[in-house]
This record gives C-alpha cells, structure tokens and sequence, in this order.
C-alpha cells in the first residue's frame, strides 16, 4: 500500500502497463528506433562529433543552420506520417466484410489522428519555416533574422514538441480524437488516457515556437530589408512569408487559448467544452477553425512565393503582376481569417450565416486564381528550363486547380451538408496540401539546395521522386474522391460494402508509389552527397536567379554579405549582373554578429520535460522543471554579452577565395 | 551610413553598401520594439479568445450562481484604482528614466510593484472568497470563463511583478544603460497594454454582469 502510494507520487501514472508491449507492431517499431537510435549515438560518440554538433548547430543563431535543422526536422516526421498513411491505407485496402484488417479501432484512431497532426505541426511547419529561415534574410540582403537567440529557441520549442509526439508511440498512447484533437472525444471523460494530454502538451510546446519564430519574421522583414528595397521591390516570396508570418501571430494565439481551456477542462475539471454543467463543445470547434482554416494559408502562402521565384527564374523573365501577386496574397491573408464556419456548415448556424461563410469561400477562389494566370503569363513567351523546379511548379498548377475546385464545390452550403466528413472533403484538402504545399516544398528544396551547400541535387532521383509523388498522387487520391462522392465517410477502420474495396485497394498502390517518391527523394539526397564534386557549384548562381540570395557564394558566409547590397530593381541581383555591378574584393570591415548560445535547448528541454510530467501527472517533477525553466529565463536576461565582431582579416580570407573560384570559373 | 543612390539614369549606381566600422547590429532597438509589440498584439488575440469564450458561456450558470450574486463592485472598483495608478506611476518611472535619473526611476518602479502586488493580493482574495462561496470553477461554463479570463490577467500581472523585480536588480546592477531602458520601455507596454485588457474585464464582466 505505502509502496503504491510512494510509486504514484514518484511516477505519477506511469507504470510498466504504459508500455505497449502487448501490440507487436509497435514493439518492432520500437526495437527498429531504438537500434537506429543506438546506432546513430554510437556513431556520433565514435566519430567525436558530439562538440561539432552542439557548437556549430545546436546552439546556433544562424538563420541558414537553423532553417537546415527545420528543414531535417520536418523530413524525418515526413517519414513518420508517411508511415501512418500506409499503415491506413493497408487497413482500409483489406478490412472489407469479414476480415477485420491487422488494426484495432483503439490503435487505428490513433494513427490517423497521429498521422494528421504530425503532417501538419511538424512537417508541413518545419519545412515552411525551414525555408523562410534559410532564404528570405538572403533575399532581403540581411545578415541575420531580427532575433537571433528566439530563432533558435523557437525551433527547439519545435523540436520538442516532436519529439514528445513520437515519445507518445511507445510510452502511453497518443490521441485518438482526430487531428485537431476534437472534444467531446478529447473529453476527460470520454479519453481519460494520456492521449489527449500528449497532443496537448506537443501542440502547446511547438504552438510557442512557432508563434515567436513569426514574430521574428515579421520583424526581420520589416526592419531588416537591404536600402533601396521599398515594400514593392521585395521578392515576391518574402511577400508571402509576410504575409503568411503575420497571418500566423493572428491565429495560433487563438489556438493557444483553445487548448488551454480544454486543458483547464482535463486537468481542473472545469467546465468550457463538457456536455454538461453548460459547456459548449462547438466553441472548441469555433476557435481551433479561426487557427484551422488560416493555417492552410500560413502553409500555402509562402509556397504559392516559391512557386513565383521558380516560375520567373527558369522562364528567364521577370514575373508577370508583380503588384497583383501581392495584392492576391493579401487579400487571400484577409478572406482566410473569415472562412472558419465552413468546415462545420452542419453546426445548424442558420442559412445567413452559412451563406455569408460559403460566399467568402468561393472568393478566395478569385485571388487565387489570378496568381495561376500570372504564373502562366510568365511562362507565356518566356525560354523556359524544364528542370526540376519547373516541373514541380506545372505539376502543382495541373494537380492544385483541382482540388480548387473541389474546395468551392464544398464551400456550397446544400452540398457541404451532403460531403461534410466524407472522404471527397479528405481528398479535397489532401489535393491542395500534397499538390499545393508539398510539391511546392520540393520544388524549393531542389531549388535552393545548392544555396545552402554548394551542390546542386541529382536530377535523376530527383525524377524519380518527381514522378512518383505525381503519379501516386493521382492514383491515390482520385479513387478517394469517387468514394467519397459516393458518401463513404471518413475516419472508418472497416467496411461492409465489398464493391468498394477496388478502390480502396487502388488508393493504397498510389500511397505506396508515393512511398517510391519517398525512397527516391533519400536516395538523391545519398547520391547528391556523394557525387557533390561532380555536382558542384562555385558561382553561386547556378539556375541563373534574379533575387539577391544568389548574389552570395553558396553555402553563404555566416554574415552572408561582406557588404550590403543596394536595390534598385524588383530582381534586383538580375538587375546587378545586367548592369555589370562589381563586387567590392577590398576595404573589407569586422562584423558585428550575435553569439551562439546553448539557451534555447536548455529552455526547450525543460519544456519537454515539463510536458511530459504533466501528462503522466508526475508534479512534482512538472514544478521542478517549471521552476527551473522560469530560473534559466531569468539568468538568461542577466547576460548581457551576447554578440562579437568578426575580424576583418577574416572576412577578407573568405571573401578572397570567393573571388578566386569566381575567376576559376571565368 | 552611406545614403544609397536610387537615381536609375546614372551610369553606375551603388550595388553596395561600404559601412564604415562599428556598423549597427542586427537587433537594434527598433527591431525590439517592433518586436515586443507584436507579441503584446498576439498576447492580446489571447485575451480575446478568452472574451468570446466568455461572451459564449456567460450565461451557462448551470443552475449555479451568476453574476449579479458573486461580484462586488466596491472591492473591484478599488483594484481598478490601484492598477490604474500602477500604470500612471510607471510613466513617472519612464519620465524619469528619460531624464537619466536612476533612483528615481527605481522609487518609482518600486511604488509601480508595490500597486500591481496590492492588485493581485486583492484579486486572491476575492477568488478565495468566491470558492468559499461555492462558486468554483468546476461550478459552471460561467465561472469557468470567469475565473479563467480574471485568471489569466492575474497571471500576466504576476508574471510583470516577476519582471519588475528583475529590471530593478538589472538597473541596481548595471543602471539605466541602453539594453536596461530598452527593457523598461517593453515592460511598460506590457503593463499598459494589461491595463487596458482589465478595463475590458472591468466593463465586459463586472459593470456588464451586474446589470443582468
């Protein structure tokens, strides 16, 4: 009895039962990771990179180093969510009639609330933020964002929110209340598991990261721009990352609150979204929405920007609509703030309401879809390089157009009441988020690749990975569309109509030949690697850019520019190489730059440890790690020391052997 | 700084900007600024998040007491005095810090903590008091909201008195240098903007809860 009771106060609800060592499939997981795992210290303690890694990455406040540790970030939970794709699509291809499938509804809905929030919290956000990190303070000329240490800090906030997601599969279990963590499921009394708990303390955790990291953003962008670079001469990219920053500080406090409360509702038993005691479980749907639908424009916007870099740069011309691209993206930042209510038509709102939501909707579509005519106008008449890049951007126009469509038809109230929750809304945003905002991430990885480590990716895998996430897009989600439209509806382990599974079965080859793209994207990356002396790139310039973070060596100088370039012109490095502008080789001065600090993983662990004690009610080890993370905080403001000068000496070494392999080449 | 040349017609414009030494550092004050303000903004759609949920719920008595019986006004019109006068007293601090004079700035700070710890004492009490009642949280939606949105600026208040403590160690330490003024004018919009998030609470849940 004192023994129980001393356990429940050291581990609070943890005990050997939290293990799931009864379900085979997570216990080979396991063992996989933990060897891959074992393997990879292993081979960090041999090779003595442990120093390496904490004092040139982990503690980093370099913009470049930290979008690159998002970007690895966001590619690893890639793997993890694809992993839950095709454990879905495998269960719902074979559990037709009698065959019950190889999952349980416990451990089914638990993957596909797992494979949506890790889609979207910590691969589609990781890979956003990795590349406006690495290349918008390039773009405007900028030496560093405007908060170096909160850059970092923002991306171990992110991080550990990660990692307590996939420290859910194997100690506990994770929600199983759908992606957005919907009460009255996520309900105490409805999940009193620690999953809700888990995806509430990951979301809170990575939630603070992302908040700060776009406030940081918008600053830098605000501030920082090079002289000359009025608001429209900014690239266009560095526009949608504005935009999509700024829409990002408008709506992830919102969602901040919403999971608070319903941690108040978990943890003190208080009353905002119970079904009892006057809780109202549709304003939880209300306030994760006015997060939900914005968000998908936080994730597309500065996609649609990479899309215009690439479309102008291999077109050889400059973008076609400049101003009305921006404009399109700020008018789609504002609508998007007033669309929420239509993902929940059926809440019976009134016919007024609905209407005013469903129009607002549909007018997104205009916007939108001027920025496909401007693309196709700049490809119009232009010489166009069908290289990776662009074959990712015609890609995108062909596949994105469709699931537009397929998003007005749901904005139509009557039809909405017909596929709310079906699988054609399924297919829909998989349409828009896989042909929009993924294939625009790898359209931006191929393209700025070699910018950040002076190679440019092998064009073969690269084709590879290309057409298999292009066919197996297709394949996998057009037989979800039809069966959706036929009113199957979504989040369903098992049917009783066998005419369906053809199509099934056909949705789970597309998932496995999108699994072909997967592979073929590690493999370039491995080949690339190696094969990086014949893929080289000394100039900087490899496509051939306009904008200014092709005006730097590739992988850039920590300080990126020796001096700061001027802007006169919208493609303002086009602009520099028409006008033969020389790059200044002498007269080099010691730069001011921030210092690298080991803060953020400190704060962020303490975080994360404090998330995971909550969740397992250990309190006593949760007010001990908050103490310390308030302590840590504090001592954080007592230093004052916090940047150094590169010596100019060093500045001119670096700067002089650019001008020599810029003469090599010429 | 060199002023960049914009003019096109000229044959060779400066592509680059040849700073002199000691050239500015990323994260001047003006980014901080900037900065800081956005944040309070986010921190406000915080606050506001809290209002609509309380908008919503305020009603939601759950057979339990509302408003009209639970809120004295005379006790909160004395908190609102005394965060009001927290916040005129911490533009005295900024005065003086403008004019350089340390102690002052200090005595001032000082009176502003002293204002804000007699907000939050007050704030305590009426919460114990209204659990002693039984109205607690776990009550209704109302109260839930309540003590939740009351809650969350008694928290923000806090969280500035842990902050003001700070800065006055950091002032005693390294006095009115440029990063501690920079500091001090971010903690005095934190403060203002809490004060004007209380004359929300004040009007929205107090005035407006009583008359119902």
């Amino acid at each position: 009895m004192f023994d129980q009771t001393l356990a429940k106060t050291i581990f609070g609800r943890l005990s050997w039962e939290s293990f799931p060592i009864h379900e085979p499939i997570l216990l080979v997981t396991f063992a996989v990771v933990v060897l891959l795992g074992l393997g990879i210290l292993a081979a960090v303690t041999k090779y003595k990179l442990w120093g390496y890694l904490w004092t040139e990455w982990f503690t980093t406040v370099d913009h470049k180093k930290i979008g690159i540790m998002y970007m690895i970030l966001g590619i690893i939970m890639l793997l993890r969510g694809f992993a839950d794709a095709v454990m879905m699509r495998l269960q719902q291809a074979i559990a037709f009639g009698a065959n019950e499938g190889y999952l349980n509804a416990h451990h089914y809905d638990q993957i596909f609330t797992a494979h949506g929030t890790i889609m979207i919290f910590f691969v589609a956000i990781p890979l956003v933020v990795g590349l406006i990190n690495y290349v918008m303070p390039l773009q405007i000329g900028a030496r560093d964002v405007a908060f170096p240490f909160l850059n970092n800090f923002s991306f171990w906030l992110t991080a550990a929110g990660a990692i307590l997601v996939m420290i859910s599969l194997f100690v506990g279990e994770f929600s199983r209340a759908g992606w957005l963590n919907y009460v009255p499921v996520a309900n105490l009394q409805n999940s009193p598991d620690t999953g809700p708990d888990y995806y509430l303390w990951a979301l809170q955790i990575a939630g603070v990261g992302t908040t700060l990291s776009a406030i940081n953003m918008v600053a830098t962008i605000l501030k920082m721009r090079a002289p000359g670079m009025t608001m429209m001469k900014m690239p266009v990219f560095v526009w949608t990352a504005l935009c999509s920053n700024v829409l990002a500080i408008a709506i992830f406090p919102v969602l901040t609150g919403a999971f608070a409360l319903l941690m108040l509702d978990r943890y003190l038993g208080m009353n905002f979204f119970t079904n009892d005691l006057g809780g109202n479980p549709m304003m939880y749907w209300n306030l994760v929405w006015i997060w939900g639908h914005p968000e998908v424009y936080v994730l597309v916007l500065p996609v649609f920007g990479i899309y215009s870099e690439i479309t102008s740069t291999f077109s050889g011309k400059r973008l076609f609509g400049y101003s009305s691209m921006v404009y399109a993206t700020v008018v789609i930042t504002i609508l998007s703030y007033l669309v929420w209510l239509h993902h929940f038509f059926t809440m019976g709102s009134g016919a007024s309401v609905n209407s005013f939501f469903g129009i607002a909707t549909m007018v997104i579509s205009i916007p939108t879809g001027a920025k496909i005519f401007n693309w196709l106008f700049t490809m119009y008449r232009g010489n166009i390089r069908y290289e990776l890049p662009m074959m990712w951007v015609v890609a995108f126009m062909l596949t994105f157009v469709v699931g537009g469509m397929t998003g007005v038809l749901l904005a139509v109230p009557p039809a909405d009441f017909v596929l709310h929750n079906s699988l054609f809304l399924v297919a829909h945003f998989h349409n828009v988020i896989i042909g929009g905002v993924v294939f625009g991430l790898f359209a931006g990885m191929t393209y700025w690749f070699p910018k950040a480590f002076g190679f440019k990716l092998d064009p073969f895998w690269g084709k590879v990975s290309f057409w298999g996430w292009v066919v197996g897009y297709w394949l996998a989600w057009t037989p979800i569309y039809v069966v959706g439209l036929m009113g199957t509806t979504r989040r369903v382990r098992h049917f009783d109509d066998p005419s369906l599974q053809p199509w099934f079965v056909l949705a789970a080859i597309g998932a496995l030949i999108i699994g072909v793209g997967i592979v073929a994207f590690v493999i370039q990356i491995a080949v690339s690697i190696k094969n990086r002396d014949k893929l080289r790139d000394t100039t900087g310039d490899p496509w051939d850019g306009r904008t200014l973070e092709w005006a730097t060596s590739s992988p850039p100088p920590n300080y990126n520019f020796a001096f700061t370039p001027v802007v006169h012109d919208l493609d303002a490095w086009y602009d520099m190489k028409d006008r033969a502008a020389q790059r200044p080789t002498a007269g080099f001065q010691p730069i001011h730059m921030p210092r690298n600090t080991g803060m953020g993983v400190i704060l962020s662990g303490l975080a994360m440890v404090m998330g995971f004690a909550m969740v397992w009610y250990i309190w006593w080890l949760a007010i001990v790690s908050f103490v310390a993370l308030v302590a840590f905080s504090i001592a954080h403001t007592f230093n004052y020391d916090r940047d150094y000068y590169i010596a100019a000496d060093v500045v001119t070494d670096t700067e002089d052997q650019r001008s020599r392999l810029l003469a090599e080449k010429a | 700084m060199a002023t960049p040349s914009t003019d096109k017609a000229e044959t060779s414009p400066t592509f680059y900007l040849v700073e002199e030494s000691g050239h500015h550092h990323a994260a001047s004050g003006g980014s901080t600024l900037l900065g800081f303000w956005i944040y309070l903004m986010s921190d406000a759609l915080i606050f506001a998040t809290l209002f609509a949920t309380y908008g919503v719920l305020s009603t939601s008595y759950a057979g339990g007491p509302g408003p009209g019986e639970l809120f004295e006004l005379p006790l909160v019109a004395l908190n609102t005095a005394f965060l009001l006068f927290s916040s005129i007293t911490y533009g005295m601090a900024m005065i003086d810090m403008e004019a350089g004079n340390q102690r002052a700035t200090q005595i001032w700070l000082a009176i502003t903590g002293l204002l804000g710890a007699a907000f939050i004492g007050v704030e305590l009490y009426e919460f114990t008091s209204l659990i002693h009642e039984g109205a607690t949280p776990q009550t209704s939606a109302f109260l839930s909201a309540f003590f939740t949105l009351v809650g969350t600026h008694g928290l923000h208040v806090t969280f500035g008195l842990i902050w003001l403590v700070v800065m006055l160690v950091q002032v005693g330490q390294r006095g009115l240098n440029a990063d501690n003024r920079r500091r001090l004018v971010c903690l005095g919009m934190f403060w203002h903007l809490l004060d004007v998030v209380w004359i929300g609470v004040f009007t929205f849940v107090y005035l407006l809860g009583v008359l119902r």
